[in-house]
């Protein structure tokens, strides 16, 4: 099978789409001729036009509330948000406008909406430019919450986020937009809400998304060699959570850790804990459930410093061991 | 008391007279959730618009069927304009079933999509990106004579939201009409304490496009007003500013003392409510008589009576589709496995 890039997979799924459904565009800020802020867009214009590929002025409260307005009016729009931090700015529109319209009216209407935006360190970007957020839009009713860890996840969520009818935050991992990964030629879709098995294992149970599905595949294969078995569980969508998926693996493993790259306190890792303790699950565990997250601190410039702050293969392999 | 335009209309006697019953029947409406709210019979708050009637009213009458509305917190008066449906606004305030939200979204989200109106909306000056969004469908699926109205007031004109849609309106030439509905206080704190320059049209000079004002409180001057503001929109395919000086007599919401003015200066606006000066407008100028008049008020007074006894004989919505209705299509639950109330702790 051809290998193509992250960030080319996420190109052919919004170029797709709009050559599916001409109601599809895209906006956000430098999106046409600089390809959007990651290079992203790069030759969308050429081929859809000032129109559908559209530039904004810096104005993300406006063009994000334009995306909620387009969206309930008929069309489907794609927003560039380029930082997913960016988010911050234009709060209102996420979490009281588009994540609610659907329920507040009573069903008459929807928001078919999705929000890219890149996130994550490990690119020197430093403390507003770095986040892992996505906990705090799992906590909204009425977002969904995607963080793809491949090129084949990233396109084929994409695709099916573009084409749902609700509020999408799509979180790309910008530290991986340059990896590369088997995607094939023909069209699919991948279901939001399904995880994906991402490593058989029988000894533990790695529940992770996003760039830390590679770090827990690189701990994996370190632990392989200590005779050790680690399941590796990418959850791919927040929100909808396949807790099916996640209570089949931990009762198979019976020892589960729990990885994000987002700051570890109040992060969604707490959620995946809660839904293995608050279930029969439980009673097969036989070791404590572990969190490896961030450091509860901003993300730091200096290069060691922001190393230090992110969950490593070590670290994981280390809370491996201690319920092992 | 102040003198009304309109002279032109004088002889469209069917649309004076709509006019009229609109606006009393917005007043009605105000009158009667607040006196519910005292009964007991509506719960929650409400930010009712007395004194105000003529914005909404006149403003929806310029306005097309098919024209994109959005409304304010304040806004039972933009919704009744528009033309939304009085029975179901009263089910909703008493959170009922066959409440324009099915008794979800309450006083500040009121809806009547098939009317146009995409919403009324509790945060303040988020319905300007919002218009946008609408008038960029306008613009992109190019539909003919169509323009969407935002509403927002003196309070919204300082938000941020509100000032970056003004400039990606005009940035994008985009059918939006910005209806600034002056009420000369935001909450407690006066126009005159909340900005240095007071004449809001220069933020549309700031932006580069063009603002009308009218007496808020004549709703012929509203009407023609933004009637003209409309035809520039569709001609010159970009946004207009209306503002529209008025009043509010009614408190901010339920929990106003009215420690920030004197009831001298309500009193002296309520004697120049819109109601007031269109009666004398239409009887000194023999359109109407005074009994005429008063047939117009009771049938008001008997729309309102009669949606509220129909709102009283619609039934609770149900608590049990409250999961399944936050999204749209086919949905099985937060954690995958159905709904989380009575999907917990089962097997995988």
């Amino acid at each position: 099978m051809r290998e193509i890039t992250y960030r080319e997979a996420v190109r052919e799924a919004m170029c797709e789409e709009m050559r599916r459904d001409e109601n599809v565009f895209l906006m956000g800020e430098d999106v046409g001729v600089y390809g959007g802020g990651f290079g992203v867009s790069a030759g969308m214009l050429e081929e859809f036009g000032p129109e559908r590929v559209r530039e904004t002025p810096i104005s993300e409260a406006a063009f994000v509330g334009a995306g909620v307005g387009a969206a309930i009016t008929g069309m489907r729009p794609i927003i560039d948000l380029m930082f997913s931090d960016f988010m911050a700015v234009c709060y209102d529109q996420i979490i009281n406008q588009a994540a609610k319209m659907h329920f507040m009216f009573a069903g008459k209407v929807s928001v078919p909406l999705v929000i890219r935006g890149a996130a994550g360190g490990g690119t020197g970007a430093a403390a507003q430019h770095s986040q892992s957020l996505e906990q705090m839009y799992c906590h909204v009713p009425g977002l969904k919450v995607v963080v793809p860890s491949t090129p084949y996840d990233a396109k084929g969520l994409l695709k099916t986020a573009i084409r749902d009818d609700n509020p999408v935050i799509f979180l790309e991992q910008k530290k991986l937009y340059n990896q590369k990964g088997p995607v094939p030629e023909e069209e699919y879709l991948l279901p939001l809400g399904k995880a994906d098995k991402k490593r058989e294992g029988r000894d533990v149970t790695l529940i992770t998304y996003g760039r830390m599905v590679p770090a827990c595949l690189a701990a994996a294969d370190k632990l392989a060699g200590e005779g050790i078995e680690a399941e590796v569980l990418d959850l791919r969508s927040l929100s909808p959570l396949d807790r099916p998926a996640i209570m089949a693996s931990v009762q198979k493993t019976h020892r589960a850790v729990v990885v994000h790259e987002a700051v570890e306190f109040a992060g969604f890792g707490g959620e995946i804990v809660s839904v293995i303790m608050d279930s029969e699950a439980f009673y097969q565990l036989k070791a404590p459930v572990k969190r490896v997250g961030g450091l509860y601190c901003p993300v730091p410039f200096n290069a060691n410093l922001e190393r230090e702050t992110f969950p490593t293969p070590e670290r994981i392999e280390a809370a491996v061991r201690e319920i092992l | 008391m102040a003198r009304i335009s309109g002279r032109s209309l004088l002889s469209d006697r069917g649309f004076l007279r709509e006019l009229m019953v609109r606006m009393m029947t917005v007043n009605q409406f105000e009158e009667k959730v607040l006196e519910l709210f005292g009964e007991g019979r509506i719960h929650g708050t409400m930010h009712l618009c007395i004194g105000e009637e003529a914005t909404g009213v006149g403003t929806g009458a310029a306005l097309k069927k098919d024209d994109y509305m959005l409304a304010t917190h304040r806004g039972h008066g933009h919704a009744l304009g528009k033309g939304a449906d009085v029975r179901a606004m009263m089910a909703e305030m008493l959170g009922r079933m066959e409440g324009s939200s099915h008794g979800k979204g309450g006083s500040m989200h009121i809806c009547d999509f098939d009317k146009g109106l995409l919403g009324a909306n509790g945060i303040v000056g988020a319905n300007g990106p919002i218009a946008c969004g609408a008038a960029l469908t306008i613009k992109m699926k190019k539909i003919p004579d169509r323009v969407c109205a935002a509403y927002l007031g003196d309070g919204a004109s300082n938000e941020g939201a509100v000032l970056e849609s003004m400039n990606l309106a005009a940035a994008w030439d985009l059918p939006v009409l910005f209806i600034l509905t002056n009420n000369t206080y935001g909450l407690s704190t006066p126009l005159e304490r909340a900005v240095r320059n007071t004449d809001l049209t220069q933020r549309a000079a700031a932006f580069g496009f063009p603002a009308w004002e009218c007496d808020g409180n004549d709703v012929l001057a509203v009407y023609e007003t933004v009637k003209k503001a409309r035809d520039y929109v569709i001609r010159e395919k970009g946004p207009v500013l209306v503002v529209e000086h008025t009043y509010r007599t009614s408190g901010h919401s339920k929990s106003d003392k009215n420690l920030y003015r004197s009831k001298e200066e309500i009193q002296y606006w309520q004697e120049r409510n819109p109601i007031a000066r269109f009666r004398c407008f239409l009887t000194e100028n023999h359109i109407f008589s005074e009994e005429e008049i008063d047939k117009m008020h009771e049938e008001a007074v008997q729309a309102v009576a009669d949606a509220v006894d129909y709102a009283s004989a619609c039934p609770e919505p149900s608590a049990d589709s409250l999961e399944k209705d936050v999204y749209a299509g086919e949905y099985a639950g937060v954690y995958g496995d159905g709904f989380a109330a009575g999907a917990k702790g089962g097997q995988a």
